[in-house]
């Protein structure tokens, strides 16, 4: 497991609120390789973007804390890191980009300067080589006319074109990580295969890895080589691609598959998992999947699932199996 | 059955762009420029199209949210442009519009059964007893309990609040609604309820939808037909099987290549169209899409193709099938 380059170990990240304390996410392990792209699925309030968030230590706080665990960089407990070491990796060795390019960006700076801004921070060049660097990447993620762009501002890019700019700046210190927090939600669906596009080919250029955040499967089963699916804060099933997508062993990955509407010859109902998320200020005892498991059994009230090995590298966190 | 509840021609939806303190009037956004189509009883039509494409300007000029520039909308025989208000309050009652964000449509100060009542309110519908005993009854109807009319939006998940939307929009016994992205805020698994809901409600109420999405694989779940929007124009109109199996735009073919498949063993075709949609207030001249299709040939330069009928019914707009 030499090539792992981002160890996640039993991290506990808590909100707390005036309401009780939110377990956001409770206890999660996985590992992320070189060169790999591993998909975090899971549906609003899971815990994804707190997870993501976690690793770069951006964890509002407060009212968030990670309570407990460990993430480890090659040898280095990010926990454990101080504010100035933290500040060298960000944006540096790990990048990461989120859902609203928008409210990412300065809207009173172009968006060359702010790509050559973090060129100069963390790569200590001078203003003109940074701009040409810059110059070199808007190129690279496919923005129509780039010389005539640098000198643009925000609000004058589409959606699809923000979310460009964005990775352009995160790939602007060749990351190692890339962390990609829904980059493609927003986003229409001919651009949103365009994106998808960029961020492989910029992986394979770079050998970089890649976590990236979602809470639709239908988007990655093209673009991920591993996939964690996460439910209400903790890992439901964690395995390749093909492992996910055709041997799903929790339910909960089983009803996320068969929901999704597909091109078929009919119009027809679809099967939707029933009822909604739970609170995570008051999670259901044992597995918290179990009020709305069609396969539920006594002990899935009772007990906290254990993570059971399928095959290989696939997990299932399900009394089923067990 | 078979009779068309409501028939647009050629409806026009211009939006005036002004400059300076004196409003000088200097050009026109295009939102919809000459639309025809037709929605039969009991039907779903479904409209894509990518975001600015002019499709939710479509939704609400039909239903005269907003005034057209020109054009009619023929409502069972009779042309609703020249309503005056208080037709069109009795129109209120027969076409009825679902929104993508159910949160900003309801009143965070009212209960959600004062929310649903105050169309019937509106309507002058039955005494106050009766008119509580149907808000009971729709609760019910769209999946939520009698219990949740005194409850306020804030204490509803999203899927709830889709659900009230849905249940207000059925208060006046509507036979047309028009759906403007109802499901695109919601997590996948939510979705699949939603949907299942509206196709459920139809079945037993024959309601017609006109279903706005930019989704092309939720579209294809629900609708009979669909039309495809462009910048302001429909490009192409067929019954969902027909679209599907041949589509004949390059455009349609080009969304239909995006739609995320959740299968890791197809490898997706990489997405042939590049650019962007280009701005609606200077449109290009000829075919629209012309600046971005893979198969422009020299008079989609300079001729706009009209949308045409092919045999089975089949209508393109587009100079390949001249």
């Amino acid at each position: 497991m030499n090539n792992t380059v981002l160890q996640i170990s039993h991290l506990k990240t808590y909100f707390f609120t005036r309401g009780g304390v939110v377990k956001a996410v409770d206890d999660i392990s996985f590992g992320l390789r070189k060169g790999e792209s591993l998909c975090l699925v899971g549906e609003s309030g899971c815990g994804k973007s707190t997870v993501a968030l976690s690793v770069l230590r951006l964890v509002d706080s407060p009212p968030g804390k990670i309570v407990g665990g460990e993430i480890r960089y090659h040898d280095e407990d990010l926990l454990r890191s101080s504010g100035k070491r933290l500040r060298q990796i960000r944006g540096n060795r790990i990048a990461m980009i989120f859902q609203d390019p928008q409210s990412s960006l300065n809207p009173v700076f172009t968006v060359g300067y702010q790509i050559a801004e973090q060129i100069k921070l963390h790569l200590g060049l001078r203003h003109k080589p940074a701009m040409e660097r810059t110059l070199y990447l808007m190129k690279q993620v496919g923005i129509p006319s780039a010389e005539d762009r640098l000198k643009d501002y925000p609000h004058q890019f589409s959606g699809g074109m923000k979310q460009r700019v964005m990775i352009a700046a995160a790939l602007s210190c060749e990351p190692e990580i890339l962390i990609a927090d829904e980059p493609t939600t927003a986003l229409d669906t001919t651009v949103k295969a365009q994106i998808l596009d960029i961020l492989r080919d910029s992986k394979e250029e770079r050998n970089m890895s890649i976590l990236f955040i979602t809470h639709d499967l239908g988007t990655v089963a093209g673009f991920a080589d591993r996939i964690v699916v996460m439910y209400g804060g903790r890992l439901a099933e964690a395995g390749t691609t093909y492992d996910i997508y055709d041997r799903p062993k929790h339910p909960y990955t089983q009803g996320l598959i068969s929901c999704l509407p597909r091109i078929s010859n009919r119009k027809d109902r679809l099967t939707p998992i029933p009822g909604t998320i739970p609170s995570l200020i008051d999670p259901p005892e044992g597995c918290i999947f179990h009020p709305r498991c069609e396969r539920r059994m006594p002990i899935c009230s009772q007990e906290r699932p254990p993570e059971v090995i399928i095959s290989g590298e696939h997990i299932a966190a399900c009394h089923l199996y067990s | 059955m078979n009779k068309r509840l409501i028939e647009v021609e050629h409806l026009k939806k211009y939006y005036p762009v002004t400059t300076g303190i004196f409003s000088r009037h200097i050009a026109d956004v295009k939102a919809v420029d000459g639309v025809s189509f037709y929605i039969m009883e009991g039907e779903t039509l479904g409209l894509v199209g990518e975001s600015g494409c002019g499709k939710s300007s479509l939704g609400r000029t039909m239903l005269r949210l907003e005034e057209p520039t020109a054009g009619k909308v023929i409502y069972r025989g009779s042309d609703i442009t020249v309503w005056d208000k208080k037709q069109l309050k009795g129109l209120r009652k027969e076409v009825q519009m679902i929104f993508q964000d159910p949160q900003s449509s309801l009143d965070p100060r009212m209960t959600i059964g004062d929310s649903i009542g105050e169309a019937l309110l509106i309507h002058g519908v039955g005494t106050e007893k009766e008119r509580l005993e149907r808000v009971g009854q729709l609760l019910q109807r769209v999946g939520l309990e009698p219990e949740h009319a005194t409850r306020y939006p804030h204490e509803l998940s999203g899927g709830q609040k889709q659900r009230i939307g849905i249940a207000r929009s059925l208060a006046v016994n509507p036979k047309l609604i028009v759906a403007d992205e109802p499901v695109s805020a919601l997590d996948v698994s939510v979705q699949a309820q939603i949907l299942n809901l509206l196709m459920d409600l139809q079945r037993e109420l024959s309601l017609a939808y006109l279903f706005i999405a930019h989704d092309l694989a939720v579209i294809g779940q629900v609708s009979d037909r669909i039309a495809v929007m462009y910048l302001g124009q429909i490009i192409e109109l067929a019954s969902r099987n027909e679209l599907f199996s041949h589509p004949l735009h390059p455009y349609t073919e080009a969304l239909l290549a995006a739609i995320p498949v959740p299968d890791p063993h197809r490898k997706r075709k990489r997405i042939s169209l590049t650019g962007e949609v280009p701005s609606p207030v200077t449109p290009p001249p000829g075919c629209r899409f012309h600046t971005r299709c893979p198969k422009v040939m020299g008079i989609c330069r300079e001729e706009m193709p009209g949308l045409i009928p092919l045999e089975s019914g089949h209508l393109v707009s587009c100079h390949l099938y001249d």
